[in-house]
C-alpha cells in the first residue's frame, strides 16, 4: 500500500469549503468524481498520513481522496 | 463548586505519529530518536512493541538496540508533531475554552461548564478519545477528576486509549494505595526523603500531619500534602491566556565536549545572547543569572548569582555566567552541556540606581537593540561576535529560534 499524489481540479465555494471535481491520474487520464459521499478529518491508515478525507465515487467505485496541507493523494 | 477536569495524554505521541506516516512500521518496535550527529542520540519515545523489550525514554540509541535488536529508529520531525498537537487542541476547543497545554502531547481541560451540553466528564472524555482515533488516527488516555493533579494521575493509570475516573468518593481507594512517587512533583530525591520517614504510599502521605511534612520538605511538604488529599484548587487556564514568565533560559548539548575555558566562553556567549534577546522581546530584565553544567559523566549542577543592576544586556549576563562557572567548575571532566538562565525578572522600564561613573550602560542597551533590529531583518547570523568565528561548528546554532518546544511547569 502506498499513497499516490494526484493533481486535482476543485471548486472553492463561497462558504469556504472545497469540493474536488476531477483528478488526474499518474498516466495522465482524468477521472471525474461522480459523487462526493462524505467529507471528514481522518487518518490515512493504508497510505500513511492524516488530513481531510473525501469519500468519492468514481466509475461506481468508492475511493478515499485525501487533502493534507493542500497536497492531494489517493491510497493505492 | 465541584469541578470536572480532564487530563488528556496522547499515548507514545511521537512514535504513534511516525507509525501513522509509515504503515509498514506499525507492528515493529519503533523508537523516535534525537539527532546522533548533534549528540542528541537518545530515545525520545517508543511504541508498545519496543516498550515490551524494555526500551525506555532517555536510553542511548546503542543501549536501546542492545535491548531490542530489531529496533527501528526514526528521526524526530517536530513540525509534524506540532501540527498534530494543534489538531488535538482544535478538538479540545469544541468542548471547552479552558484548555491548558502541558507539554506538546498533554492538556488539562476544565469542562465543568460544558457538562450540560455534552454529557458527563466521562462522556466527553470518551468522545474526545473516539475523535482522536477517527480523525487523527492517534490514541489518548484521559483522566477525569475533580482537580488537576488527580486527573493527571488518572490519565497515567490506564493506557492506551482508556478513560479513568477518579471521584471524590473513590479517590481514597484508588489513589491512596499507589506508591508515593506516582504523584506529580515527587521525584527521586523527594521520594527518598519520604521513604526515609516510612511514607511509601500516597495515602500514608495524606494521613501524615501536615506539620511533619513541612519540617521535612519545607513549603513543598504542605503543597504535596494538599495534592495527596485532593485539595489542589489550581484553575485550568483559558486558551490563549499567557502564563507569567518566571525565568528565561537556554541550554544546549554541544556537538563536541568542551575541554577548556575558551570553549565554554563561546557557548555561554551564544546562550547569553539568546537569553538577552528573549528578555528584551518580553520587555523584562533579570536580576539573577543561573548556570547549569553537565559533564561527560552526566553529573550536573546549577549555580546562581545576583547581578548588581537588572539587565537584559548579553555581555552582563555572559560575564556573570562566566564568573559563576570559573568559581564553581574544577575541570575534572570535560563538559557535555551548558545552560544559562535569567531569573528574578523585573519589568524593563522599572527604576534602578544609576552608576555615577559608568555612563556606557545606556549605550550598551541601545547597541543590543540595534543588533536585534539587524538580526530581525537580515537573519541571526548576519551580525555576530568575532569570537563566534573561532569555532563555527560549536557556535553554529540558534537557541532562540531553533527550539520550539519548551518544558512546562505546573506552577505558573
Amino acid at each position: 500500500m502506498e499513497k499516490i499524489f494526484v493533481e486535482v481540479v476543485a471548486e472553492h465555494c463561497l462558504n469556504g469549503t472545497t469540493r474536488p471535481v476531477s483528478i488526474k491520474w499518474e498516466d495522465g487520464r482524468v477521472f471525474t468524481i461522480d459523487r462526493l459521499l462524505d467529507v471528514r478529518m481522518a487518518p490515512s491508515l493504508k497510505g500513511g498520513g492524516q488530513g481531510i478525507r473525501y469519500t468519492c465515487r468514481i466509475y461506481g467505485k468508492e475511493v478515499y481522496l485525501f487533502s493534507e496541507e493542500n497536497k492531494w493523494y489517493i491510497e493505492k | 463548586m465541584k469541578r470536572t477536569i480532564l487530563h488528556a495524554d496522547l499515548n507514545n505521541f511521537y512514535a504513534n505519529v511516525e507509525c501513522l506516516y509509515h504503515p509498514e512500521l506499525r507492528d515493529k518496535p519503533v523508537a523516535v530518536c534525537g539527532d546522533i550527529e548533534a549528540r542528541h542520540g537518545i530515545v525520545l519515545t517508543k511504541n508498545y512493541p519496543a516498550k515490551a523489550f524494555g526500551v525506555k525514554t532517555g536510553d542511548v540509541i546503542w543501549e536501546a538496540k542492545l535491548k531490542c535488536p530489531g529496533l527501528v529508529t526514526v528521526p524526530a520531525d517536530f513540525k509534524k508533531y506540532l501540527r498534530f498537537s494543534r489538531l488535538a487542541r482544535r478538538i479540545y476547543a469544541d468542548y471547552t475554552d479552558q484548555i491548558e497545554p502541558f507539554g506538546i502531547d498533554e492538556a488539562f481541560l476544565d469542562v465543568t461548564n460544558s457538562i450540560q451540553l455534552f454529557g458527563s466528564g466521562f462522556d466527553i472524555a470518551d468522545t474526545i478519545r473516539r475523535r482522536f482515533r477517527e480523525e487523527l488516527g492517534l490514541t489518548a488516555s484521559v483522566g477525569v477528576s475533580f482537580n488537576k493533579i488527580f486527573a493527571k494521575l488518572g490519565s497515567d493509570m490506564k493506557k492506551p486509549d482508556a478513560t479513568t475516573i477518579i471521584t471524590e468518593d473513590t479517590f481514597k481507594e484508588r489513589i491512596w494505595p499507589l506508591p508515593v512517587g506516582d504523584l506529580l512533583y515527587v521525584g527521586r530525591s523527594t521520594c527518598r526523603k519520604l521513604q526515609s520517614r516510612a511514607i511509601f504510599t500516597i495515602g500514608e502521605r495524606a494521613n501524615r500531619d501536615v506539620n511533619d511534612l513541612r519540617l521535612l520538605l519545607g513549603v513543598w511538604g504542605e503543597t504535596l500534602w494538599c495534592f495527596a488529599n485532593g485539595l489542589d484548587s489550581a484553575p485550568v487556564r483559558h486558551a490563549g491566556e499567557e502564563s507569567v514568565i518566571k525565568s528565561v533560559g537556554n541550554s544546549t548539548t554541544t556537538c563536541r565536549d568542551l575541554v577548556n575555558i575558551d570553549d565554554v566562553k563561546l557557548i555561554v556567549y551564544v546562550l547569553a545572547e539568546s537569553v538577552a534577546a528573549r528578555l528584551r522581546k518580553h520587555g523584562l530584565k533579570c536580576t539573577t543569572v543561573a548556570i547549569n553544567v553537565r559533564n561527560t559523566e552526566l553529573l550536573s549542577f546549577e549555580r546562581q548569582g545576583k547581578l548588581q543592576i537588572p539587565s537584559y544586556v548579553s555581555a552582563d549576563i555572559a560575564q556573570k555566567a562566566m564568573d559563576l562557572f570559573r568559581t564553581n567548575y574544577l575541570w575534572d571532566k570535560a563538559i557535555r552541556s551548558i545552560g544559562v538562565r535569567g531569573a528574578g525578572l523585573v519589568t524593563a522600564d522599572g527604576h534602578f540606581q544609576l552608576d555615577l561613573f559608568d555612563c556606557s550602560r545606556i549605550e550598551r542597551e541601545e547597541l543590543e537593540k540595534a543588533i536585534d533590529g539587524i538580526r530581525k531583518r537580515f537573519g541571526n547570523y548576519s551580525i555576530q561576535r568575532c569570537a563566534m568565528l573561532l569555532d563555527r561548528n560549536l557556535t553554529g546554532f540558534n537557541p532562540k529560534d531553533d527550539h520550539v518546544i519548551h518544558p512546562v511547569s505546573y506552577f505558573k
